[in-house]
């Protein structure tokens, strides 16, 4: 089946309405959640997941807590924050203007 | 607010280091054994399934790096890391470090010890509100070559009036007898105008100020006091206001006390430990009711400006104010002596004495340090030799060249901050004992303190030292040439040539540095013994002067020595009974600038003494113009005691007495220079004012360096005690005297004849001299000591150099010695290296040495600053010890055995 990279500057998206729609995830938990939610069609390099999250740590988007899986595993599952909720609306804003200029000169005669 | 809870964020997870990266570790490795069980449960093998799970993980070490970098540390782990690396690098060559570390340690110490002088002295304001518009007025009548002559109380009033001040006030220093207490005192006593305290704008801890407007004659009957005099003679009785003191018999009543550490803005400690302060607007009882304008009795005045007025524009308006002033009184202000008035900043009348010698302090110990780096510079430089195979090993192995220069200076950064701890260590154990040698006349001691701007001055001057010791190996560092470098360390030779050159440099320079240092120091030092051994013209051994004091009421009527008379049966009372101490072979009376010498009254002008205004009888009038001399009054037995001969005339005697003509014995230089190729005995002069009567030269003495050590002939007059009377009294009395003792039984004689006398101020004379030298001992020993230091240092590195060359060369020189060549020609090969260095930085050394001998002129007495004998020897000295540092490692040389010394290879 093939794959498609997903375009550059959305993962944070990605991680931010996926963590909204879902509440409490672990890193795996986000990553085939993207997949399985695209239809296996976008398809995160699972590893740079985890550079994002730090990052959105460092702005506060969102937290960090230690808690066990279903396997009774240790995991560390992410949670949105205020401001993670307010830069998802940010981010969610810019694509749909982005997506929608794209849209109208590929769809123009 | 966000930056603030995003730096925080970014706080706990540095801290958290550890902890960070072994959650990150654990989240990725279940993050990889979830996603390999679930290709496991697809059907792959376990060996594909990995696989799998870490292709599509990707690279972990990396993703480590990147998710750690997000949090914005590296930097600060890079220094760490370097600097975790330096201190191992210290620690495993101990001996390296101590020497580094204890050189920059006394660099920086020193360094900052004489800055912190500085910084109180020089650096700091006043310690009194807007101090830049505070400023010191002094008349000068460069005409008759007379400076700082003070002003009369007509020119004070004008000075009020021109608009040009918010406030004038003159000031009055004098002394007066405190009585009342256990024990009568001699309280420093300073006479202000009502504004004095507005002037300054420095409100008593205590009680109120004078009020400024007060206009009244004579002295008001109020007076503030110091800190000190309250808790001393007052037990610091909170009650205090409004009790009243006696000062020379006058009832006045306390209503103020100063803070703690207000002092008054003067030139020397006298100056500026006033006890008490006394207001008066300079006319009226004791003052004349109608001062004359002539009359230039108010000896000094500090003014402040009107706010926005700079010093140049005050002043600009201020000899407008003169002209008008000169124009319209011709009779007071004769033309030849062309009167002016200065203005000073007022900061420049406290400090401006020592400025030179301080900087000239700051600049020999910045030096020293300077020559410390060049040292630290050298031992770094030969370690990084030593240490080039390691230095390319690490490049080789992909080290950017910009992280091993950054690792270089961070190790000579730490270095030199380790240094530089160390040295304010040093400063802070020895604060105490080096407070000490610092000369009490020096202003502002007491703000001398390790301050945030002296910690500040010691972190910079470490951080420049590291960067200036640190710059040339890390630059080497840098430039490594790989191949080259491993190939040579192979070998087992070390160090490039490149690096050799900069270490002849660097011993180039400190040997410079050194030679300016040691020939300020050789110049200091003879100045120092020129004037130590200089012939004084008197005998101060076995002389000490003690002091007493006549009290000097304002009110005539209550004056017990209002007479000429009624003081000379006092003091002839006194000198009975001074001869018949114990011991005391001779005693005579003079007032107090008739102690030679005494550096603690010096440039205070002191009521009635001290300069004289005189005209000549006999001089045409145009240039019969008052002049200026020094004078005291003495009693017949002075010139005796202190063995001053007489070289004509006739001392004074028991004839000359109040009701007698006045007599006068003058020194050589005066009559020189009034009555050159004349006798001068028999001629008459007197005191400018108009109604003073004719005074009688009736002898000459040699003279007699009782002024300043520094001048040989100094014009001075001899006034017969018993004619000018006198209210401020030295007691001198020569023998084989029990100085411990001599103050009591002083004051038990002196207060046998008037037990309300105060009896203070024993010295041998001897102190005194040398205590008048102290200022210049003080700069002589520190600059002395530092061109020690710095002889020491470029020693060491001329050492360094040499031995490093030998050893270098120990192959060729092994092959030499082999091939036949005499011992002799090889130490002569030696030597050579190292005096070419030493001559070529000598030579440099010479240039600057004359360029700073120059600039310390001021400082210097009977020397040239081109004194070729100085020049000479120090660099002979240099020299020498070049050639000894230079001897160790030639002779270690000459023992290398071919044999061995081949085999090397």
């Amino acid at each position: 089946m093939h794959r498609d990279e997903i375009p550059p500057g959305t993962l944070y998206l990605l991680i931010l309405k996926t963590l909204a729609r879902s509440g409490e995830m672990h890193g795996y938990e986000i990553a085939n959640s993207i997949q399985r939610i695209s239809d296996d069609i976008l398809q995160v390099e699972e590893g740079s997941l985890y550079p994002a999250l730090q990052r959105m740590l460092v702005k506060g988007w969102v937290t960090a807590k230690w808690g066990t899986t279903a396997g009774n595993r240790r995991a560390r599952y992410y949670q949105l924050t205020a401001a993670g909720r307010k830069q998802l609306n940010v981010e969610m804003s810019q694509f749909e203007r982005v997506i929608g200029a794209i849209t109208r000169v590929i769809e123009a005669v | 607010m966000d930056w603030l809870r995003e730096l925080a964020r970014r706080l706990r997870m540095l801290i958290h280091r550890r902890q960070f990266d072994a959650e990150l570790e654990e989240e990725m490795r279940l993050h990889l054994e979830l996603r390999q069980h679930e290709q496991l449960q697809s059907g792959m093998t376990e060996g594909d399934a990995r696989a799998a799970a870490r292709r599509r993980f990707g690279n972990t070490t990396y993703l480590k790096q990147e998710s750690h970098i997000a949090w914005g540390w590296e930097w600060f782990e890079n220094l760490a890391q370097d600097a975790r690396y330096g201190l191992r690098m210290l620690r495993k060559s101990p001996g390296f470090s101590a020497v580094a570390v204890l050189t920059i340690a006394l660099g920086i110490g020193a360094t900052t010890a004489i800055f912190s002088v500085v910084d109180a002295t020089l650096l700091h304001p006043l310690p009194y509100p807007q101090p830049e518009q505070l400023v010191s007025i002094e008349d000068d009548l460069p005409g008759v070559g007379a400076q700082d002559v003070g002003m009369s109380q007509p020119e004070w009033q004008d000075l009020q009036r021109s608009g040009i001040f918010e406030y004038v006030s003159p000031t009055w220093f004098d002394e007066n007898n405190l009585t009342g207490s256990s024990q009568p005192a001699r309280v420093r006593l300073l006479i202000v105008a009502p504004n004095y305290f507005a002037l300054l704008a420095v409100k008593p801890q205590l009680g109120r100020a004078f009020n400024p407007g007060d206009h009244s004659p004579g002295l008001t009957p109020e007076v503030l006091i110091s800190d000190g005099l309250w808790k001393r003679a007052f037990g610091g009785d909170p009650h205090i206001l409004d009790r009243s003191i006696r000062l020379d018999t006058d009832l006045y009543r306390i209503v103020g006390v100063m803070p703690q550490g207000f002092d008054a803005p003067g030139r020397i400690t006298e100056e500026r430990n006033i006890e008490v302060w006394a207001a008066t607007s300079f006319y009226g009882l004791p003052m004349s009711d109608h001062p004359p304008r002539s009359g230039r009795n108010l000896p000094t005045a500090v003014a402040r400006l009107k706010p926005g007025l700079t010093i140049a524009a005050a002043q600009s308006r201020l000899e407008a104010l003169v002209a008008a002033l000169q124009k319209e009184f011709p009779e007071d202000y004769p033309k030849p002596s062309a009167w002016t008035v200065r203005l000073l900043p007022l900061k420049e009348r406290v400090v401006g004495n020592i400025r030179q010698s301080l900087i000239l302090l700051l600049g020999a110990v910045g030096l020293v340090l300077l020559i410390g780096c060049v040292n630290v510079a050298n031992l770094l430089l030969a370690r990084a030799s030593a240490r080039g195979r390691e230095m390319a090993i690490r490049q080789a192995l992909g080290a950017a060249r910009l992280r091993l220069t950054s690792q270089l200076l961070t190790e000579s950064l730490f270095l030199s901050l380790l240094g530089g701890i160390a040295g304010l260590a040093i400063l802070f154990c020895t604060k105490g004992f080096l407070l000490r040698f610092v000369p009490d006349s020096l202003p502002r001691l007491n703000d001398i303190s390790i301050s945030w701007s002296v910690l500040l001055f010691a972190l910079g001057a470490s951080v420049v030292a590291g960067a200036i010791f640190g710059l040339a190996p890390a630059l080497h560092a840098g430039r490594v040439d790989l191949t080259h470098s491993l190939k040579e360390s192979a070998r087992g030779s070390t160090g490039s040539g490149e690096q050799a050159r900069s270490r002849r440099i660097l011993v180039v320079i400190e040997f410079a540095l050194s030679l300016v240092l040691m020939v300020a120091a050789g110049l200091l030092l003879r100045s120092f013994r020129d004037l130590v051994n200089v012939r004084l013209g008197f005998t101060p051994q076995n002389v000490m002067a003690v002091r007493t004091r006549l009290p000097f009421p304002n009110d005539p009527k209550t004056d017990t020595y209002a007479t000429p008379a009624q003081e000379a049966s006092f003091f002839r009372g006194l000198l009975r009974r001074s001869r018949a101490l114990p011991r005391v072979e001779d005693a005579a009376l003079g007032d107090t600038a008739s102690i030679p010498l005494d550096e603690s009254l010096r440039d205070l002008k002191l009521i009635a003494e001290g300069q004289f205004l005189f005209t000549v009888e006999g001089r045409d009038i145009q240039s019969d113009e008052p002049a200026v001399v020094e004078r005291s009054s003495v009693t017949p037995e002075y010139f005796h005691l202190l063995n001053m001969p007489l070289l004509r005339g006739r001392p004074f005697d028991e004839s000359d007495n109040d009701r007698a003509p006045q007599v006068a014995v003058i020194n050589e230089a005066f009559a020189r220079t009034y009555w050159p190729n004349q006798n001068p005995i028999g001629k008459r002069f007197r005191n400018a004012r108009a109604d003073s009567p004719w005074i009688t030269i009736v002898g000459i003495i040699a003279n007699a360096r009782t002024e300043s050590l520094a001048e040989a002939g100094v014009p001075k007059i001899y006034l017969d005690l018993y004619q000018t009377g006198g209210k401020r009294l030295a007691i001198f009395l020569r023998g084989h005297l029990d100085t411990a003792a001599i103050p009591d039984e002083v004051r038990e004689q002196v207060q046998s004849v008037d037990p309300a006398l105060p009896v203070f101020g024993a010295q041998a004379l001897s102190d005194t001299v040398s205590a008048s030298l102290s200022e210049r001992r003080f700069s002589m020993e520190i600059v002395a000591l530092f061109a020690l230091i710095a002889l020491l240092l470029a020693g060491l590195g001329i050492y360094g150099v040499i031995s490093y060359l030998v050893s270098e060369r120990t192959h060729e020189i092994g092959i030499r010695l082999a091939l036949g060549a005499e011992r002799r020609s090889i130490l002569q090969m030696v030597l050579g290296q190292g005096l070419g260095l030493v001559i070529v930085g000598a030579a440099v050394g010479l240039v600057g040495a004359v360029v700073v001998s120059h600039l310390m002129t001021g400082l210097l007495y009977g020397v040239r600053p081109t004194d070729p004998l100085t020049f000479v020897v120090v660099a002979l000295l240099l020299i020498g010890v070049a050639l000894l540092a230079c001897y160790i490692p030639a002779r270690r040389a000459l023992r290398v055995d071919p044999l061995v010394a081949l085999r090397y290879e």
